[in-house]
């Protein structure tokens, strides 16, 4: 997709810049920047507002408490130790998958098909970003999830002793567990760490592949000596671009994991809430002040989150890419 | 060239669209369609505003429909918002009635009456069965009472093959494997009358608070009464409390329940629940027939199964606007009326009693 | 290991060119198979899926009914009724969330590429770059906490459209500056040497140029915003009726009745909507792409 994110310098100017139409439609585009700036700004500062008094009358330490229990408006006690555990568990899993097979496809597609065939393959690729994350949600844990099953199984019985594949909180299933979502959330973040990463590798320079060729090496060793060095910090921040998504992926998450009472190990088969199923679990009964905002606090960690996690990819990318 | 293009698909777009919004209708009546109702009268505000409880939307769906038939014209919108948001509404004064899965409470009761300038009313309109479904291979006629459900809930009793369960059902091949609970993982008024339910029929050995959220402390929740069907039809060896239209919906067998009066086994059924809510105590004074639905979880009638789900439209006796008061009465009207009765067993809910419909009638036919 | 394999074949004498060893042969063909591998890897999910909701939804939407009529009057286990009011709530949402985010975005790219310069122009695209990463369900919130918690509005599709706002914003700025900055600049320096000032050129030669990139990137965002379920699920309820009017009452989308089928419906004529409902929304999310791509086919600037 994109080539340019920092501002580059304005294009050519007239020489006389004056005019009253020139002043107002200069302020008008600045407006409309303006406007973003705010925005962004705003959601900060109005998450806030709403948070606090809820922070305030939490009777749990926000950070380390497991539960989220705000039935009671006079007596909540709430903290996002386990949204923090799912939520990273998840995303990080669907990175860990996401990352290498992103990385072959932005591969194949600039280095191995011929371009005539590039574009539909990047098509069928876009496909994958079209399907609305609430379809992947319903054909996850409907249709996917009892495949991964026996996989999960053989995890648990052979690698149990690691903590990532120890029996989980809701264990014996093994369906819905965060295992199951970080497997959706990867094939969901696939086509935006590829579309990104395969626009680098399209900018690899010309004579530094022709280079490479002239040396006589193989096309991996192109790969290896030319492209991958150009495109590496783009493909991380691609990677954390797609990390941004999966943090934040709402719907998909609160059909697949399943509920759990007791609180997370920080194992892959675990169930829970991330910071997103949470709030929209919880959406229908926003009716009281208090309660509502605890909810609003986990969003504000959670726009923190995504904020720093896209913060790193910007300065990763360092004028490569963009979101 | 370019410029003609462009102008046709402008073109092309503005003709879809239009095309679009002309050809939508919400006109439904070929088919099935909901038939009239007898002995309402029709009347008053046109469209009614009403809010809360997802556990009766289904029901308020089919009753609506009715009364869309029956009263031309009148309509009701109902927000499945919650019931704690219904009620607030309520008493907010931005919808015309509640739909809530427990009565007003004490501390709900003042804000309503100023709300109504009269007495709310709380009338348990909806009645559903709440089934026990498991997945056990090869058991297909579990009996639980109680007391063992509610251990198995809380997580005392962990497999099938426990002594409590085996000591109610001699002679079935219960397997050695773990049980899995499977729960309603959101708010619902499912759970909280479920564990009501469990605290009342083991004489309080559930010991867990009856929220909206489960408690019990073990198991696997789930999305929703049709997460909860699909995790237990997919897991082996669970169990699951659900509407009982799930449960048969997607033909997953469900427990007997034995009830506090000892006796055989009731499987769940329309009229087996009808037994219970027929000899259920009111609590409610005049027309307000807010419920003892301890009499229902404990009921010791024979054959009459005990787990129940009772939701309430909370109205107001007298209302400000005697338009609101007529169309308030003309919906319930319908609602009690044979033909929107009839709507109910295809949404898993059960026809209300003659005997106790008498007593709805009364108190809605009081309302202006 | 490479000595084993590659003793055969060597030939007797050495070649002018030597050719590639073995053991860089075998690398280069593993990455081949590698690389192709991740390709079908990503293949499969998507084949999987599409058959999916095919086979399980096609048998929805044949009916003229499902494209015509809505669910008001039907009750929940009878396959009769259609889902138009939800497409014409996710159409409605989308429209406004458009109709702010397209001027503004357009704008927004105009100023990032023709005037942005300073501290400023480094903020405002930093930002674009954090708007772009904030979670649909964020917005959501933030919609919810100043318009309805403090605002005291009710909840209604209006609210809807403006969380998709700022889900939109971002990628019509990124692609409209894309476009922008496509846009040779001997065009702007010919209307500079013509005495047309610079806002005329930005307007009647700058944009007009880069229309239908960004026509393209309006599409891409419209396809991006009406698949989003978190905003319904905070924002509006769901509604069995028509309703076009998106400040009032309750307003259905596709996500919205997908989801409420789906927790409230067990019947066979609930899973007949999840499905139907998830290939509506897939052909009507797929249909913009296409318009979009069509579109950038045509485009007057080529990258």
């Amino acid at each position: 997709m994109g080539s340019v994110s920092e501002p580059q310098s304005p294009k050519a100017s007239p020489a006389s810049t004056g005019g009253a139409g020139e002043r107002a439609f200069r302020w008008l585009t600045s407006g409309a920047g303006l406007v973003v700036v705010a925005a962004v700004v705003l959601i900060g500062v109005f998450l806030i507002v709403q948070a606090v008094p809820s922070l305030i009358a939490n009777h749990a330490n926000f950070f380390t408490s497991a539960q989220f229990n705000t039935g009671d408006a006079n007596n909540l006690m709430f903290g996002i130790r386990d949204l923090l555990v799912v939520t990273l568990l998840s995303s990080l899993m669907a990175l860990a998958i996401a990352m290498p097979v992103g990385l072959g496809i932005a591969l194949f597609l600039t280095q191995y098909t011929p371009s005539r065939l590039a574009r539909p393959f990047a098509f069928v690729i876009g496909v994958l970003a079209a399907v609305p994350s609430i379809v992947y949600g319903l054909w996850g844990i409907l249709v996917l999830a009892p495949v991964i099953e026996p996989f999960a199984q053989f995890l648990q019985t052979y690698l149990g002793w690691f903590f990532l594949f120890s029996p989980g909180n809701i264990s014996p299933v093994l369906t819905g567990t965060i295992f199951t979502a970080g497997i959706i959330l990867a094939i969901m973040i696939l086509p935006i760490i590829t579309a990104t990463t395969q626009e680098v590798f399209r900018q690899t320079p010309r004579f530094q592949i022709e280079a490479a060729q002239a040396l006589g090496a193989t096309r991996w060793e192109v790969i290896r000596m030319a492209v991958l060095p150009y495109g590496r910090s783009g493909f991380i921040a691609a990677s954390m671009l797609g990390l941004g998504r999966a943090l934040g992926e709402t719907i998909a998450i609160l059909l697949v994991i399943r509920a759990s009472t007791s609180p997370s190990h920080g194992s892959l088969f675990d169930g829970g809430y991330t910071f997103a199923s949470l709030i929209a679990s919880a959406a229908s009964e926003f009716s009281q002040p208090l309660p509502t905002g605890a909810y609003i606090a986990a969003g504000l960690v959670l726009f923190v989150l995504t904020f720093v996690v896209n913060a790193i990819a910007r300065v990763v990318a360092g004028g490569k890419v963009n979101g | 060239m370019r410029f003609q293009r462009r102008a046709a698909a402008i073109g092309l777009i503005a003709a879809g669209a239009l095309l679009f919004s002309a050809c939508g209708s919400d006109n439904n009546s070929g088919g099935g369609s909901a038939p009239q109702a007898a002995g309402v009268t029709c009347g008053g505000k046109q469209a009614l505003k009403a809010s809360g409880s997802t556990a009766q939307a289904n029901a308020i769906t089919g009753f609506v429909n009715t009364f869309e038939q029956t009263c031309n014209g009148q309509t009701v919108n109902y927000t499945a918002s919650g019931s704690g948001a219904g009620v607030n509404d309520f008493t907010g004064g931005q919808t015309d009635f509640a739909g809530s899965d427990s009565a007003l409470t004490a501390a709900q009761t003042p804000a309503a009456q100023q709300r109504c300038a009269s007495t709310p009313l709380n009338l348990p309109m909806v009645f559903g069965p709440i089934a026990v479904a498991y997945n056990v291979a090869g058991v297909t006629d579990l009996a639980l009472d109680g007391p063992t459900l509610a251990k198995v809930f809380n997580g005392t009793v962990k497999t099938w093959n426990d002594p409590a369960i085996v000591a109610l059902n001699p002679g079935k091949n219960l397997p050695a494997a773990p049980i899995v609970v499977n729960f309603r993982s959101d708010n619902s008024g499912t759970t909280q009358n479920f564990q009501n339910y469990l605290n009342a029929a083991s004489n309080n050995a559930y010991g867990k608070p009856a929220a909206q959220t489960f408690n019990g402390g073990v198991g696997a929740g789930a999305k929703g009464s049709q997460g909860v069907t699909d995790a237990t039809k997919s897991t082996p060896n669970s169990i699951a409390y659900i509407e009982a239209s799930f449960a048969q919906k997607a033909q997953l067998p469900t427990a007997s329940i034995i009830n506090a009066g000892g006796g055989q086994p009731v499987p769940l059924s329309t009229d087996n629940l009808g037994k219970a809510i027929d000899a259920v105590k009111v609590t409610g004074q005049g027309n307000d027939l807010t419920l003892d639905l301890t009499s229902i979880y404990k009921t010791t009638t024979p054959g009459a199964y005990p787990i129940s789900l009772a939701t309430y439209e909370i109205v107001c006796t007298k209302y400000a606007d005697p338009q609101t008061g007529t169309a308030v009465k003309a919906f319930l009207q319908t609602a009690l009326s044979p033909q929107a009765q009839g709507t109910l067993t295809q949404g898993g809910y059960v026809p209300i009693p003659d005997a106790f419909k008498q007593r709805l009638s009364t108190s809605v036919n009081a309302i202006s | 290991m490479s000595t084993a394999l590659d003793a055969p074949d060597r030939p007797a004498v050495p070649e002018t060119f030597r050719s590639v060893s073995a053991s860089r042969k075998i690398k280069n063909q593993a990455a081949t198979v590698l690389v192709t591998l991740a390709f079908l890897i990503a293949v499969i999910p998507l084949v999987w899926l599409l058959v999916s909701v095919l086979v399980k939804g096609i048998p929805a939407i044949v009916s003229a009914d499902w494209w015509t009529k809505s669910l008001s009057g039907v009750t929940p286990d009878e396959v009769r009724g259609g889902v138009y009011h939800a497409i014409a709530g996710t159409l409605i949402q989308a429209l406004i969330a458009g109709i702010f985010a397209v001027p503004i975005g357009i704008l927004a790219a105009v100023y990032l590429v023709e005037y942005g310069r300073g501290r400023l122009a480094k903020i405002t695209s930093f930002m674009v770059d954090i708007l772009s990463g904030v979670p649909s369900i964020v917005a959501a919130l933030f919609i919810f906490a100043l318009f309805i918690s403090i605002l005291g509005f009710d909840q209604s599709g209006f609210l809807v459209g403006l969380a998709l706002v700022l889900l939109m914003l971002p990628v019509v700025i990124r692609n409209t500056q894309e476009m922008l900055q496509l846009v040779p600049d001997e065009l702007r320096e010919a209307a500079y040497a013509l005495g047309i000032p610079k806002w005329k050129t930005i307007l009647r030669i700058v944009l007009p140029t880069a229309l239908s990139g960004t026509v393209t990137g309006v599409m891409l965002a419209f396809a991006r915003v009406m698949g989003e379920t978190a905003p319904v699920l905070v924002l509006v309820g769901y509604a069995r009726a028509i309703n076009f009017n998106p400040f009032q009452g309750n307003m259905a989308s596709l996500p919205l009745l997908i989801y409420t089928e789906l927790s409230t419906n067990p019947s066979a004529a609930g899973q007949l909507r999840i499905w139907g409902g998830a290939l509506t929304l897939i052909i009507i999310v797929m249909i913009f792409q296409i318009i979009a791509s069509v579109i950038s086919r045509f485009s007057s600037i080529s990258k």
